[in-house]
């Protein structure tokens, strides 16, 4: 109850520093609409940003899902080796030196237009996150645990299964709660730099013929759209990731 | 077991001798860094970084691989698994068939028949030391090794941890390591000293263990163990 009147008294300040700023500076609408007119062309133009959200958010979902799978993946592979460690840190190292960004036209010259380059893009944008902190995580299982499977004659991938990976699930979580937030902007990276649908579409063509209406719009459905899957994703860890 | 052990060039104990016999408790009495936790690792094959220059074995000529179980301070349960399957886990980590009704059996035995389905975040200290010694008495070893399994219990518990694991470790050779003279001296069959000049054997308080709380001889030799332990 207190938070949701924290929320709502939040969301009305922002409003208010919004429609104030109109008002002091008397900046001309196709700059800065006020909030009034964003939530108008939300209205009306209801099923063109219905038909691009759907799109992105696709992309979002299969990206997110698809990098945690194989974030997660990369991850358990090099905890079982150090020398495949060693071998892959300066190739990840090196990746991470690459902007993402500059990634984005070789990714829409390689998986075209369509889909399958914003879900790349948004699969490479969040695998280092998840596959670091997992792996992180899955190399400091407490010493203790270790020594007792060893004394009770363990196998190397039962210790994995039973005791290594049950105990990194919360780094999993830290991992996956970040690549909720991330994901969208590979998502939206990529439709910039090519696409005839889509949010960041939509953002672009908006902008281009000063609809700033509509992009706000936009960007707004966007946000909302990240914060409920951080939301998701953060209430999905606590339930089966996080230790009591 | 005889021999010296070191990690890198740093000595952590100097050559000894330390014979456990079969069937009964040995405690390993001495103050902390003195390398009774070395000891008891080696004997559970945990040496890791230790270099140890000296032969150990069993009487009967065979290794000591997988015939040792380890209790520590730290009930080592893990979080995610209930009672139950805590004390099952040897059995999974092994591959083998998890022998749900032996674990239950022994979870009676230890008194936690009615929190089997329980989490260790829902269990008290003592309980959760219990569901280590379930989980101990389920791997069914002829040697057992202790490293201070009651150090981090308040003196009630303590004493009934005592109590129940003399009862249901009977007849299993124990080596007990522990910086408490009065645990030595109320569980001991055999009690060694630890110091840095090495080993000495103190004889224990007649009668078998566990001994009364308040049993005079075992009180007498709980302070001469104390003494020994001041003036080393």
């Amino acid at each position: 109850m207190r938070r949701g009147l924290t929320f709502a008294a939040a969301l009305l300040l922002g409003l208010a520093i919004w429609q104030g700023a109109i008002w002091a500076t008397g900046v001309p609408r196709f700059i800065l609409p006020p909030p009034t007119l964003v939530a108008e062309t939300a209205w009306t133009s209801r099923a063109l940003i219905a038909e691009h959200a759907l799109v992105t958010f696709t992309e979002v979902l299969a990206g997110l899902g698809l990098g945690a799978l194989l974030g997660a993946a990369t991850a358990i592979g090099l905890a079982q080796s150090r020398l495949a460690r060693e071998l892959a840190q300066p190739i990840l190292v090196f990746s991470q030196a690459v902007p993402v960004f500059a990634l984005a036209p070789l990714l829409t010259l390689w998986f075209g237009y369509g889909l399958w380059s914003k879900i790349v893009m948004a699969l490479l944008i969040i695998y280092f996150p998840v596959a670091s902190a997992f792996l992180d995580a899955l190399l400091r299982t407490p010493a203790g645990w270790l020594d007792l499977a060893q004394v009770m004659g363990a196998q190397k991938r039962r210790i994995l299964w039973h005791i290594r990976i049950p105990a990194a699930l919360p780094g999993l979580g830290s991992g996956l709660r970040l690549a909720a937030v991330y994901a969208p902007i590979g998502a939206i990276i990529g439709e910039w730099v090519g696409a005839s649908r889509g949010l960041g579409y939509l953002m672009l063509l908006a902008n281009g013929r000063a609809k700033t209406d509509l992009m706000f719009a936009a960007l707004i459905t966007l946000a909302v759209f990240t914060v409920l899957l951080h939301y998701a994703v953060n209430r999905a860890c606590q339930r089966w990731l996080d230790r009591p | 077991m005889s021999g010296a052990a070191h990690a890198g060039d740093a000595q952590l104990f100097a050559p000894l001798r330390l014979e456990v016999p079969a069937g009964r408790w040995t405690c390993l009495l001495g103050p902390s860094g003195v390398g009774k936790s070395t000891i008891l690792r080696l004997f559970a094959g945990l040496g890791g970084e230790v270099t140890f220059d000296g032969t150990f074995g069993a009487d009967d000529g065979a290794g000591l691989q997988g015939r040792v179980a380890l209790m520590a301070q730290d009930d080592l349960l893990l979080p995610w698994l209930s009672a139950l399957d805590n004390v099952l886990i040897g059995a999974r980590l092994r591959g083998d068939r998890a022998n749900r009704d032996k674990a239950r059996e022994v979870l009676d035995q230890v008194g936690l028949t009615s929190h089997a389905t329980k989490k260790p975040a829902q269990l008290s200290g003592g309980q959760r030391q219990r569901v280590a010694l379930a989980r101990t008495l389920m791997e069914d070893r002829g040697i057992v090794l202790l490293d201070e399994p009651f150090s981090a219990l308040d003196a009630k518990t303590r004493s009934q941890m005592q109590d129940l694991a003399t009862d249901t470790l009977r007849g299993r050779t124990v080596l007990l390591v522990t910086h408490d003279p009065a645990e030595a001296a109320r569980l001991g069959d055999r009690i060694v000293i630890m110091t840095s000049d090495g080993l000495h054997d103190v004889p224990p308080p007649p009668g078998p263990a566990p001994r009364g709380i308040d049993d005079p001889a075992t009180l007498q030799v709980q302070g001469a163990l104390l003494s020994a332990l001041r003036a080393a």
